[in-house]
């Protein structure tokens, strides 16, 4: 019997994804809206007007067909595995959601008096105390908007505390080569000149190097812990102190505190300035690229210049929120991601303390058991335990490079690792599992990745051809860049 | 790898190439664009504008990347290839033809010989 | 009886499994795998409160919401950027689809199309509303929006000056003092009457219509911009757009805004998305994240995330913006939203609030007491001049169950900003006039 060719499913298939503009039939419409109920009013002359608007014009059974099928287009970490390293893709509890959309919240308008919204700063207050116990550093700001604004705003402050203490002339900012592309920029948005500072052939940062730079002109460091190779750097409570002792300030990237929760607290090795993306550590969704939010901690002698608003609890008991006295001021209009916010409070008050001791555990053992049964297939650019990520070298097998092993898992229903990060391990492939995945996972997980080393040693060229099951195939990233379509236009155009 | 002996060669992969008129043509290297990948956009100096030897002249973006170019003589830009504006992958197609960057009217015409020659730069990229 | 054992419901590893998977690492202790933190800093102990039950935590997570007094259940007149508008039901249920919900940033375009084809349609219907050429995927908020509108405007033109009307939201003045200043950015305030231009200025931004509800000669400020080398960059309200021109229409080269006006709930604050659009040619200038379309090896059209180089993970310190998690998500929410609303339903929205608030405005224009300080054309807000001070009409309001409006007595004598939108019915309005009355006697 022969199969069926599989044009016809492919028309229907394009015919699924045809866009709203190109769905869109004059006369149709998604939504009922009411008359009006006022007597007339003057409408504005005519020439304040547009009559050239163009949205789509489709029914809401068209809607929900077309965006239900585009999910469907996704993976998810509801549908599948997705050891995307560094992003923290672990389950995203459905509570969050259900608690978010509470009307009393969701409905909380933030220019409210302080008097009608107290249940929302009491929310945001009891979070502030909890990431400060989680960071082991006196003070945070929650204002900032995601984990990137969450840098450029800690990084600001630094630079605040730095300019009061009549050290303006600090501009220099160091900056592992394995950071995350987000932190020499922010430190670049923030006015800091970026030092490169190289890691050791143990992973740890080159102490050397920074002692080379620990000048009057140094203003600090930015530093990921864990870092991004998935390691306890070892040599970072040194490096703190010696920065610290050269009259600079450490800012520390939280990105990683999955690894730390309740193991270890950033502010007690010396760092200045934390941020944390709540959109990892504390399970709420990532959106398919946000909403996030970047909440920052700090010492006592960095606190003046937080962001703000920052909410306080007044000797009423009662809850307001104000600017810091020196305050680098406003990140955006509002005080933060509430919704992001009261979703991670969510997480938290159920687990509780011992379940944030639960996350780190099984998320670093996750990572080690990974770590343990895949090192036949790759090289391990550094060979020792980790926190709650690997990083391996996909260089044993030609044919087999990260992209390729990365487009196969797709095929298998696994969402690749992040590749060729960090820069420093040539074809990286960096794997985080996650506490909330099962060991029968993992398993399926690293039969997958050997089935496909198997592949690559029976046919060099066959990985390069891969994904072959997915609903599109390798798109040419080329021709996007190089005449950009940015948008639907009319046929005429 | 393709390294044509009529024109001199910078370590930062750019080429130049002495015209008749006095004038330089300059690009990029087989090699470099090898190195680079699909080439998506060129960000290149203007007619009139001055360039350096060994200082910055523009960019060259791939798709995940993103090179500086150098320039290989000191002069004033007397024109720029506008094909590969609009059609970059001719960096990729053509670099030591189609692909040229810019025209230069060079201070000094004997500048192109503190650059490699075709030898010389074919043992670099070995 | 005993304490629930059931404290874990995320986590799958049994005793079991971590006894095997312990042997398969050669170790004996979860313990023994932080063995690189020195023994002084670990296990510091964790004063966190113990676990509360699903059960019990939702009870008091709602018992908290119930604390706020809130527009669920009374009228709100309070808008000054952040909007209560209607929101069909069909849209939450799509958006927190777990494929949408739970996926990250589409970095495997193989299995993203879903959230890429949803931004690819943002960006097509967002340039659409704004009049404009492009769109980026969105920004975190209208506020951080207009600010990174700023600095493009600066890297742009290579000026080091951005002039703000002194009509734009001040909180939007503040979120761009706050990007602008540390690069050296010298950020100054004009009147819309009588605007004043610095040389080596970047941009003339605009807000449209103003904080204060009101239309500007918005053709004449692109004009006066464009005469001084500077980009005319304007911050909108997308229901507005439904209505009244459209940034594009006059000239505007950087066109920013709050999506949360397009069904967005407010949320306390966020999270929203800032629309951010500009012509085609800076393109490579734009800050953020931009899906493409293109086609696969076997030429089915397909999208990606596309100019990544101008991007942090690629540039680093040389990128566009430090932007990296953004928000997605509420722009898929606004993308819903738009193409349920569809060109009649959202023009219809933007007359019912142009004629609710206009009818308002004339009814607390009789009261004694009350007036209209400002006179030129609005749309969905106004200032009214109070007889008492705001914060005691906002108090007044409350405990007649209603919302007031916002304080804005820096800029107007007992001014409160009052806003009217679709949601509110006439008899909410009428409701309003009366206790204002009441209040003012």
């Amino acid at each position: 019997m022969t199969s069926m060719p599989d044009t016809p499913f492919r028309e229907e298939a394009h015919d699924r994804r045809r866009l709203l503009m190109e769905r869109s039939r004059p006369g149709r419409t998604g939504v009922t809206l009411p008359a009006s109920d006022v007597p007339p009013q003057l409408m504005p002359e005519q020439a304040m007007l547009r009559d050239d608007l163009q949205l789509p014009e489709v029914t809401e059974g068209e809607v929900v067909r077309y965006f239900t099928h585009l999910s469907q287009l996704n993976f998810s970490i509801d549908t599948n595995f997705y050891p995307l390293g560094s992003c923290t893709m672990k389950y995203n509890p459905k509570l969050n959601e259900a608690v978010a959309a509470t009307p009393g919240f969701a409905l909380a308008h933030p220019a409210q008096p302080e008097a009608q919204v107290q249940g929302c700063l009491e929310a945001i207050f009891t979070l502030q105390t909890y990431l400060q116990e989680v960071s082991g550093l006196p003070s945070a700001s929650l204002a900032p908007l995601a984990g990137a604004q969450g840098e450029l705003a800690g990084i600001l402050t630094l630079r605040a505390a730095l300019d009061a203490r009549g050290d303006g002339h600090r501009r220099k900012m160091l900056i592992p080569d394995t950071a995350h592309g987000t932190n020499p920029a922010s430190a670049a948005m923030a006015g800091f000149q970026v030092i490169s500072i190289p890691s050791t052939s143990g992973g740890d940062i080159d102490l050397d190097a920074v002692r080379a730079e620990a000048g009057d002109d140094l203003a600090g460091v930015m530093f990921t812990q864990p870092t991004t190779l998935g390691l306890f750097d070892r040599n970072a409570i040194e490096m703190c102190r010696v920065v610290h002792e050269a009259g600079g300030l450490v800012y520390g990237d939280g990105a990683n505190m999955n690894a730390l929760l309740g193991r270890a607290k950033l502010g007690h090795f010396g760092f200045d300035v934390v941020h944390m993306n709540l959109h990892k550590t504390f399970s709420t969704p990532h959106g398919g690229g946000g909403p996030g939010a970047g909440p920052i901690c700090v010492t006592e002698v960095l606190a003046p210049f937080l962001p703000g608003p920052i909410v306080v609890r007044r000797d009423d008991g009662s809850y307001g929120s104000e600017m810091p006295a020196q305050s680098i001021g406003r990140c955006g209009a509002s005080q933060g991601n509430f919704g992001v916010l009261i979703r991670a409070l969510t997480y938290i008050s159920l687990l509780g303390g011992e379940g944030m001791l639960n996350i780190s555990g099984n998320a670093v053992l996750n990572a080690n058991y990974l770590l343990a049964k895949l090192r036949s297939l790759f090289e391990l650019p550094y060979d020792r335990s980790v926190m709650h990520e690997v990083v391996f070298a996909a260089r044993k097998r030609a044919g087999a490079t990260a992209l390729n092993v990365s487009k196969r898992l797709l095929d298998h229903g696994f969402h690749a690792p992040t590749m060729y990060f960090p820069l420093v391990v040539p074809e990286a492939l960096m794997i985080e599992p996650t506490e909330t995945e099962s060991k029968e996972t993992l398993d399926a997980f690293i039969e997958t990745l050997e089935r496909i080393d198997a592949e690559a040693a029976a046919d060099e060229e066959f990985l390069r051809g891969a994904p072959y099951e997915t609903p599109i195939s390798r798109l040419d990233e080329a021709r996007a860049a190089r005449r950009p379509e940015l948008r639907w236009r009319p046929a005429e155009e | 790898m393709s390294v044509p002996e009529d024109r001199r060669y910078s370590k930062e992969h750019e080429w130049a190439l002495a015209e008749r008129d006095g004038l330089v043509l300059v690009g990029i290297t087989d090699f470099a664009q090898h190195e680079l990948g699909d080439v998506v956009y060129v960000e290149l100096p203007k007619p009139g504008d001055r360039v350096t030897q060994n200082a910055q002249m523009g960019e060259v973006e791939s798709v995940k990347a993103v090179s500086e170019l150098f320039s290989p003589v000191s002069g004033e830009v007397t024109a720029v290839n506008d094909d590969v504006k609009n059609a970059p992958e001719l960096l990729n197609e053509s670099p030591h033809e189609k692909g040229w960057l810019i025209r230069v009217k060079p201070d000094d015409p004997a500048e192109l010989d503190s650059l490699l020659d075709a030898p010389a730069y074919a043992a670099l990229i070995e | 009886m005993s304490d629930s054992p059931l404290t874990s419901p995320f986590i799958p590893n049994t005793d079991d499994d971590r006894a095997v998977m312990l042997a398969e690492v050669g170790t004996s202790a979860v313990e023994d795998l932080f063995g690189d933190i020195p023994e002084q800093y670990r296990h510091p102990g964790l004063a966190l409160p113990a676990p509360i039950p699903e059960m019990e935590l939702r009870a008091e997570m709602t018992a908290l919401a119930q604390r706020n007094f809130h527009a669920g259940e009374h009228p709100s007149f309070l808008g000054a950027g952040v909007y209560h508008h209607f929101c069909p039901a069909v849209v939450a249920p799509l958006v927190t689809r777990g494929e949408f919900l739970t996926s990250y940033t589409p970095y495997q375009p193989e299995v993203s199309q879903g959230t890429l084809q949803g931004t690819f349609e943002f960006q097509t219907l967002t340039a659409q509303l704004f009049g404009m050429e492009v769109s980026n995927a969105g920004m975190y908020d209208g506020a951080s929006s207009l600010a990174e509108g700023a600095l493009m405007a600066c890297r742009v033109t290579k000026h080091s000056r951005v002039a703000v009307l002194d009509t734009v939201n001040p909180r939007y003045v503040e979120t761009i003092r706050f990007y602008a200043q540390p690069q050296g950015i010298e950020v100054y305030q004009t009147s819309p009457t009588s605007p004043e231009l610095q040389p080596d200025t970047a941009c003339l931004i605009s807000q449209y219509p103003n904080f204060f509800g009101a239309f500007e000669d918005s053709q004449a400020l692109v004009d006066l911009a464009h005469e001084h080398g500077a980009l005319a960059v304007m911050s909108c309200d997308p229901t507005a757009l439904a209505m009244y021109k459209p940034p594009g229409a006059f000239g505007a080269d950087i066109a920013t805004g709050e999506g949360q006006a397009l069904g967005i709930p407010p949320s306390f604050g966020g999270p929203y998305v800032g629309i951010f659009t500009c012509r085609q040619e800076y393109v490579r200038q734009l800050p953020g994240r931009i899906a493409g379309r293109t086609v696969d090896t076997e030429g089915r059209t397909g999208y990606v995330l596309t100019l990544q180089p101008r991007e942090q993970h690629i540039r680093r310190e040389h990128a566009t913006s430090n932007i990296c998690t953004s928000t997605a998500l509420i722009g898929l929410w606004a993308t819903i939203y738009l193409s349920l609303m569809g060109k009649q339903g959202l023009r219809h929205v933007a007359e019912l609030c142009h004629q609710k608030a206009h009818y308002a405005a004339s009814r607390i224009a009789e009261l004694p007491g009350y007036s209209l300080p400002n006179d030129d054309p609005f749309f969905q807000e106004f200032v009214v001049a109070c007889p008492k001070s705001p914060a005691e009409v906002s108090a007044a309001l409350q405990q007649r169950g209603i919302v007031g409006g916002l304080d804005v007595s820096d800029r107007y004598p007992n001014g409160m900003l009052l806003c009217v939108t679709e949601v509110n019915t006439r008899d909410q309005i009428d409701r309003l006039v009366d206790a204002l009355a009441e209040i003012g006697r």
